[in-house]
């Protein structure tokens, strides 16, 4: 202690004095720099460690599918200027039969060089070596699916590979820059039991499939700088007499996009989240200092009488802030370097990376540090100004009485609708309209806060509700590895347990408005759909009309489409044919970017004849496993995804995160709520002790004298909660709109209960908050308040 | 003012042996030690005495704001000293006025409101405005405190005070902090309601010149009385002068 200067003792004293609410308001501000350290960290860490893993595993820049095309194209496609590296690889779908498990699996083979490394996309061995090419039968999948199946180097599953079942044998797990995030085709959400990814030599996967000297897909990097839209249209003039489906880049890259749209969430909620406790603690921090100062007022004076300057004096309550911002930076640091971790460790079981790169930068926590310490000083600001302004003899002097607003004053009327203690707190609530209305802001924040968290849920059911239970009301969509014909149906409808099927075709497309374009698939439903049905603006089944195409409401918007408008059509696997079609209607669809048309018309559309694509069924689900061996032994059949099983997973993946984030936000609104009402209620004591005071010894209860203190927090609590509604519906728009890609999309829907539940964890802490203050009340010392001047 | 002085035979107080020690780390202050005191009904007491006397302790026991560390303190025939906590606060709602040096009225509320504050929770009150004007502040009605003097104030304490009809007032330095001219109207005042409403009245003061109205003055030395004087002839507030 000899080492402090006097004013710097009184500053530890005061610290521990008011330890209390410096913790509330430190906790405060912990959340803005946790919330900081966590979304800027992770974001950070997700984005250096893709970016580490396309760069040493050569991820692709450029996609493209094609019929077939002869490997001699290599030359061509390698000399396009700004193509740095080219792959041609076959790319296969399968069913896959696993060991214990009766529903069929969807996999994907994809073939990798006989010797040597891919030049694009690179695998990263996790374990046991790559499969060789005079060995039939090996295979290296991918880590995920590995793990869901128990599988190490020497496992062995089979596969239905162009019609025949074979046996493979795993030789390595492997990871591919192109499969952090994998998803199987027509699933929600990633299902590792489900799909998985093999990569097989050339030759071998070649011979399963008569492409010798052939490929059906294309992969390529380009050089820094090239510009894509010129090697895009080198490449499909190229492919293009092969049945190239045209270039798409990493945009249109299902891991890729999934991984941008997790990046833009945490980037939003970096922008959004600490704004709101820096705010929160800046006002708390004003609050306090100013009742700080108010109470020390002739102490002010003293200093200054005594030779203090006003900077020293000024610094001194600074250094009080200052110290408030250190240990909220403390405490967000440290929990937000923690949960950061935390949060990139969930992200690697959500993502597949060969490695984590967690960077622990020191200017993130200077710019959360900093951000902080500065919220709080600006909040300090004033206070500490009006420090610097007053005289010292002024200073001694006890301040102005504090004029009230004739409120209610004279009319005998109202006062006899409120009792004179509630006409006390409504006047001293009044008295200082922005304080109230910044605590009421404050707490409305928590409210807002937890209907952000807690929308998710309401949106999430009504999303589930509609996409599996009044669009896509089938059990499983079967789909073939090549258009066919609609005998197909008829077989399908005949396999065991299946009650009714439906045919769809899927035509990937580009479609074009003017100089707006997006790739897409044109799904074909049949008439009157049962199983998959197309659904209006408001959620009501609708007939496809005999001509035209329904566009879901997003693609509308992205297109700028209305209904008669007419779009051209490039028919990506009919030689970029195009066409023209007008629209019809706009629909409701929140996956993907949905365009539907009836089977017929894209039949005519497209120009060659009645097509199938799969079939969509209903189940008898005691004939289940009979309809799984059977289509384990169809050939025709390339992939199969289950919508109950999809449905379980989705709600499963979906409500652990929710259930996270949930947790976080209602500890943050906690925090919040504890940190406005608990303060406000300690300046409202420290200002009104004496009064209160007054009234306990006039003979008015505990109860009655803490009501002046309760009924002015009440009021601010309950003015919160439709302000805290607003804003949360605010914020859960803005989170709706945020998530929205071209994935997929959230409707808005916030229940009543939703705004309930948020508001009465918001008055269950504050009334605890206020239970604290209480109890303070109870033990005011009368005869002491009593005695001395205010 | 020639007004008989009370009868002592049935005392509306009454204090035997009353001791009050405070612990302040290892020093044990006495504030009283063992005080014996009956006051009558309707009798004006003035309690004189230099600070730490012991005088604002035995105020305070007799309002039910503070406790003996032993003996007894009597209100007509019950035992204060016994009081439960919530008691004590219903005592002090039902008989008691308070007067304060700095006036402790609620800065949020008007000089009627301040006095309704009172009646509002009384059984018998007065109208405020009926109180307000036994002080003279009936035109002053709607003003907050701190649009009033502090004359002024002290009058609107006082009338929040007697609204109740309280059977006691304890007033500790009610003029400390008036000048004179606003001093005489506050004794006025008290004197007023000592008479119409027959309230018993403890005034603790430092002002010698108030001791010339009360029946009986008791000066406090070392938390004993060291010396009760009886007022055979009691001067008019408008007379005394400091």
């Amino acid at each position: 202690m000899t080492a402090l200067s006097v004013l710097d003792r009184k500053l530890a004293r005061d610290l521990a004095r008011l330890w209390a609410q410096v913790l509330a308001i430190a906790l405060v501000m912990a959340c803005g720099v946790m919330t900081i350290v966590i979304a800027v960290g992770a974001y950070r860490s997700l984005d250096e460690t893709r970016a580490a893993f396309y760069e040493r595993y050569r991820f692709a820049s450029v996609f493209s599918g094609l019929t077939r095309a002869p490997l001699h194209l290599r030359e061509d496609l390698a000399a396009i200027p700004g193509v740095s590296g080219v792959d041609l690889r076959i790319v296969k779908a399968a069913l896959l039969d696993l060991p214990g498990m009766a529903e069929p699996a969807t996999g994907i083979a994809i073939s990798i060089p006989d010797r040597g490394e891919p030049a694009v996309n690179r695998l990263y061995l996790r374990s046991g070596r790559l499969p060789e090419a005079d060995r039939t039968g090996e295979v290296a999948v991918t880590e995920p699916f590995a793990k869901a199946h128990r599988m190490t180097p020497g496992s062995t599953f089979s596969a239905i590979l162009n019609g025949r079942k074979r046996l493979l044998t795993v030789t390595g797990i492997v990871l591919s820059p192109e499969y952090i995030y994998a998803i199987g085709p027509g699933d929600m959400v990633p299902d590792q039991r489900r799909f998985g990814v093999f990569y097989m030599p050339r030759t071998t996967l070649a011979g399963i499939y008569d492409m010798n000297g052939a490929f059906n897909d294309l992969v390529a990097r380009t050089q820094r700088g090239a510009d894509l839209n010129v090697v895009s249209d080198r490449i499909d003039a190229i492919l293009k007499p092969y049945g190239g489906t045209g270039t798409h880049d990493r945009e249109d890259q299902i891991s890729h996009a999934f991984l941008d749209n997790e990046l833009m969430q945490l980037r939003a909620m970096a922008v959004v989240i600490p704004p709101i406790f820096l705010f929160v603690s800046a006002f708390l921090v004003n609050m306090i200092l100013t009742r700080l100062i108010a109470l020390e007022r002739e102490q002010v004076g003293l200093m200054k009488a005594i030779g203090y300057s006003s900077l020293d004096v000024a610094w001194h309550y600074a250094k009080l802030t200052l110290l408030i911002a250190i240990i909220g930076i403390i405490i967000g640091s440290l929990a937000g370097n923690w949960l950061g971790r935390g949060m990139t460790r969930l992200y690697a079981t959500f993502f597949s990376f060969p490695f984590l790169i967690f960077r622990q930068s020191l200017d993130l926590y200077v710019i959360a540090a900093g951000v902080s310490a500065a919220a709080a000083l600006a909040g300090a600001g004033r206070a500490i100004w009006s420090v610097v302004r007053l005289p010292p003899a002024v200073a001694m002097r006890p301040p102005a009485p504090t004029q009230y607003r004739s409120l209610f004053a004279g009319s005998a009327g109202l006062a006899t609708v409120f009792s004179q203690l509630t006409i006390m707190a409504l006047r001293h609530l009044i008295r200082w309209p922005v304080r109230m209305l910044m605590t009421t802001l404050g707490t409305s924040m928590a409210v807002a806060l937890l209907v952000t968290a807690l929308f998710s849920f309401d949106s999430i059911d009504f999303m589930i509700d509609t996409v599996f239970f009044r669009t896509e009301r089938q059990d499983a969509t079967i789909s073939f590895g090549l258009e066919r014909s609609p005998r197909a149906l008829q077989a399908v409808a005949a396999m065991p347990g299946v009650i009714r099927a439906e045919g769809f075709r899927a035509a990937p497309v580009v479609l074009r408005k003017g100089h707006r374009e997006r790739r897409l698939a044109i799904q074909g439903v049949m008439p009157s759909p049962d199983l998959a049905r197309v659904l209006d603006e408001d959620l009501l089944p609708v007939e496809p009309p005999a001509t035209g195409l329904m566009v879901s409401e997003r693609v509308a918007r992205l297109l700028h489409l209305s209904i008669g408008d007419r779009v051209e059509i490039e028919l990506l696997e009919k030689g970029h044919r195009i066409v023209e079609a007008p629209v019809t209607s706009i629909v409701q669809s929140y996956v993907g970017l949905a365009v539907y048309m009836r089977l017929d018309a894209l039949d005519r559309l497209v120009g060659d004849g009645p097509r199938l694509s799969g079939v969509r069924v209903s189940i008898d689900r005691a004939k289940l496993d009979d309809l799984y061996a059977a289509v384990k032994e169809t050939p025709a059949v390339a992939s199969i995804a289950l919508q109950g099983v999809s449905r379980g997973r989705f709600r499963e993946t979906i409500g652990e995160n929710i259930t996270i984030m949930t947790t976080v936000y209602t500890l943050l609104a906690v925090i919040i709520t504890f940190g406005v009402v608990y303060n406000s209620a300690r300046i409202q004591l420290s200002e009104r002790a004496r009064e209160l005071a007054s009234l306990r010894v006039m003979g008015f209860t505990r109860g009655e004298v803490s009501s002046v203190l309760l009924i002015e927090l009440g009021v601010i609590v309950l003015l919160a909660q439709p302000l805290g509604w607003a804003l949360g519906y605010g914020f859960s728009w803005a989170v709706v709109r945020g998530f929205e890609s071209d994935l997929f999309r959230i409707p808005l829907v916030v229940e009543r209960a939703t705004f309930a539940i948020s508001s009465l964890v918001v008055l269950a802490v504050a009334v605890v908050s206020a239970l604290i203050v209480r109890r303070r009340i109870d033990r005011l010392d009368l005869v002491r308040v009593l005695k001395t001047r205010e | 003012m020639a007004s008989p002085r009370p009868q002592i035979d049935r005392p509306i107080f009454s204090a035997r042996g009353l001791t009050k020690v405070y612990r302040t780390g290892e020093v044990e202050v006495y504030a009283l030690r063992g005080v014996d005191l009956d006051l009558a009904e309707g009798e004006i007491a003035v309690l004189l005495g230099p600070s730490g006397s012991g005088k604002s302790t035995l105020l305070n026991i007799m309002g039910g704001l503070d406790t003996p560390s032993s003996g007894t303190m009597h209100f007509r025939d019950e035992e204060l000293t016994r009081f439960s906590e919530r008691q004590l606060t219903a005592y002090r709602r039902d008989h008691v006025g308070f007067i304060f040096q700095f006036y402790n009225l609620i800065p949020s509320l008007t000089a009627w409101e301040n006095v309704a504050l009172v009646t509002e929770i009384s059984a018998h009150p007065m109208k405020p405005e009926e109180a307000l004007e036994m002080v003279g502040l009936k035109d002053r009605i709607h003003h907050f405190p701190a649009q009033l003097s502090g004359g002024e104030q002290q009058r609107v304490a006082i009338a929040r005070a007697i609204a109740k009809r309280p059977e006691v007032m304890l007033c500790d330095e009610p003029t400390g902090a008036l000048d004179s001219k606003t001093g005489i109207l506050v004794l006025e005042a008290l004197s007023r309601i000592n008479e119409e409403l027959n309230t018993t009245m403890a005034i603790i003061t430092h002002n010698a010149g108030i001791q010339q109205i009360a029946h009986r003055v008791f000066s406090f030395r070392d938390g004993r009385i060291a010396e009760a004087t009886v007022n055979e002839t009691r001067a008019k507030p408008s007379t005394v002068t400091w």
